[in-house]
């Protein structure tokens, strides 16, 4: 297999009024597990159910109810952490994490603060410019979601719904090695993909199934390479979290507009004080969250109603030998045997589906000229009529006849594409034959035609 | 340690629990006298003991992923000082 070396991108630089500053980024990934039911009870996961219907005692917090865990969730949680090349904690224990608000009927969240299943793992994330760099993971544990709260029904009241509460999120918990927007962007992007070829979260945003929470602070040159060599935090400047943000574009403007406050401060002889804020995508600005401060105290304590999990090898190695074909070795494996660009690869790799499809076109064949027809040809239109590759207006096997046609010249491109270019899209010959009826007789299309009635 | 009225009196409202002024002092005295029952448990020498975690030996339960439960919002519900169109309502806490 090719191995893929990356020079390291270059650290942002962000110059403040007086000097130049670089900046140091943290993430905590909350991504939901994809499963049916919630960690600790019964209740359906599925998003977009009518208010507190996917619901159990336990999830709202009625008094007896006990938890009994989910094992899918144990499951998906290890097959992340595989995923993410980490290592596994066969003895991992949960504890609860004590706040008041009312979408948290328990008055706790179930959380993993002391034991968390999955240790130190390590993710590849590319920034497209042909440099890379590996942002090292701290942890990845288990917890419960807290519920939904809407609060633009009713001047006076806050509603809520409990749907969420109680399902399945894993918290991945990476080393401040990140040192722009762009790459705290991509790192996202990288977890995503990758949790969506092992199946252990959808990574939909908009519904909130993958939101992140960033640590950001600032340094002065040199500074922060003195705290690789030491791994001594004292060289880094003091950090705020700004909670909650569910879009990529958000987090980005979020971190610069936050970075940029933290400079003014500390060039004015201020100093920055630690804490959780907030980002107002309107405004621009990042707000402090008092009233979290004041919450703060969560008095952790091993939750007595959950006896610590253990979980066998064995059972870790049977998840380890269904792992698929991640996407830096699909990725690698594209440019080996197809012959194709990094850019391409990456292109074809970015989602699984995508790459299926690319692997059918392709196979036999010559995959340069196949990449080139599935990304420019058919990626580009289904872009521009907003399908997915699912309503694609042609099967990935008929692609790759007509990519053999155009290769062994019996086509030219033109009419390939032309072919792609048909307006009503329906699958099989049948659309290429009314095409053909259509445009009259024509001998290079009936030969087309010919050739792909399999 | 020591717990004082001001501590007391802070736990108290992390726990959502009232208490009048007047009684603070009491409550910081039996706060005291368990975290002293607690230091007396410190001194007992528990070098390379394993924690226990349950009386007997048995593994932690674990259910499939099967959705077993839910569709009962009226029971969900039922104690709700409050509730609108499903919702639970409460008065506005919003940042």
């Amino acid at each position: 297999m090719l191995d893929l070396t990356y020079d390291a991108p270059a650290p942002k630089v962000i110059s403040g009024a007086r000097e130049d500053w670089e900046l140091v980024i943290g993430l905590e990934v909350h991504a939901q597990v994809a499963t049916k039911a919630k960690l600790f009870s019964g209740a359906s996961t599925l998003f977009g159910a009518e208010p507190n219907s996917n619901v159990a005692f336990v999830d709202a917090g009625m008094p007896g109810m006990l938890p009994v865990i989910n094992e899918g969730c144990i499951a998906q949680a290890v097959r992340t952490g595989l995923g993410l090349k980490a290592a596994i904690n066969l003895r991992s224990a949960f504890d609860r994490k004590n706040y008041f608000y009312p979408d948290l009927p328990q008055g706790y969240q179930i959380s993993q603060l002391y034991h968390p299943i999955v240790g130190e793992g390590e993710v590849l994330v590319e920034l497209g410019d042909g440099t890379a760099r590996v942002v090292r993971i701290e942890r990845i544990h288990l917890e419960q979601d807290a519920g939904k709260s809407i609060h633009d029904m009713d001047p006076t009241m806050s509603f809520v719904d409990l749907n969420r509460t109680g399902v399945a999120l894993m918290e991945i918990v990476s080393r401040p090695d990140i040192r722009g927007p762009e790459e705290a962007a991509a790192y996202v992007v990288k977890l995503r993909q990758i949790m969506r070829y092992l199946g252990t979260c959808d990574g939909n945003m908009q519904n909130g199934n993958l939101r992140a929470d960033v640590n950001v602070s600032i340094c002065r040159p040199g500074d922060y390479e003195k705290y690789q060599e030491t791994q001594d935090f004292g060289y880094l400047g003091t950090r705020c979290e700004i909670k909650n943000m569910n879009s990529m574009r958000f987090i980005q403007a979020a971190i610069e507009v936050e970075a940029r406050r933290q400079i003014a401060i500390v060039e004015d002889g201020g100093t920055v004080v630690q804490e959780t804020r907030l980002y107002d995508p309107d405004k621009n600005e990042t707000r402090s969250m008092r009233s979290k401060e004041e919450a703060h105290d969560y008095r952790y304590f091993p939750d007595p109603d959950l006896l610590p999990l253990e979980i066998e090898q064995a059972w870790v190695d049977d998840i380890a030998s269904s792992l698929p074909e991640l996407p830096d070795d699909k990725k690698a494996r594209f440019i080996a045997d197809f012959g194709l660009s990094d850019y391409d690869a990456s292109v074809l790799t970015a989602d699984v589906t995508n790459a299926a499809y690319f692997e059918e076109v392709a196979e036999g064949r010559d995959g340069k000229l196949a990449a080139n027809w599935v990304i420019n040809e058919l990626f580009g239109r289904l872009k521009k009529d907003e399908r997915t590759i699912a309503d694609s207006p042609i099967s990935a096997a008929r692609l790759g006849q007509i990519v053999g046609l155009i290769k062994s010249g019996d086509i030219s491109g033109k009419i390939a594409k032309d072919v792609l270019a048909r307006p009503t899209p329906q699958r099989s010959t049948n659309w290429l034959r009314q095409s053909w009826v259509c445009d009259g007789l024509n001998c290079v299309k009936r030969k087309l035609i010919h050739a792909l009635r399999v | 340690m020591s717990i004082d009225t001001e501590t007391a009196r802070k736990v108290a409202k992390l726990a959502r629990i009232r208490v009048e002024d007047d009684a603070l002092p009491a409550l910081a005295q039996e706060f005291n006298a368990i975290l002293g029952f607690i230091e007396q448990l410190n001194e007992v020498d528990v070098d390379g003991v394993e924690p226990m975690t349950s009386v007997t030996p048995q593994r932690l339960k674990r259910r499939d992923d099967v959705v077993t439960d839910g569709h009962q919002q009226d029971k969900v519900l039922a104690n709700a000082p409050d509730a609108r169109e499903g919702f639970f309502a409460v008065p506005k806490v919003v940042e």
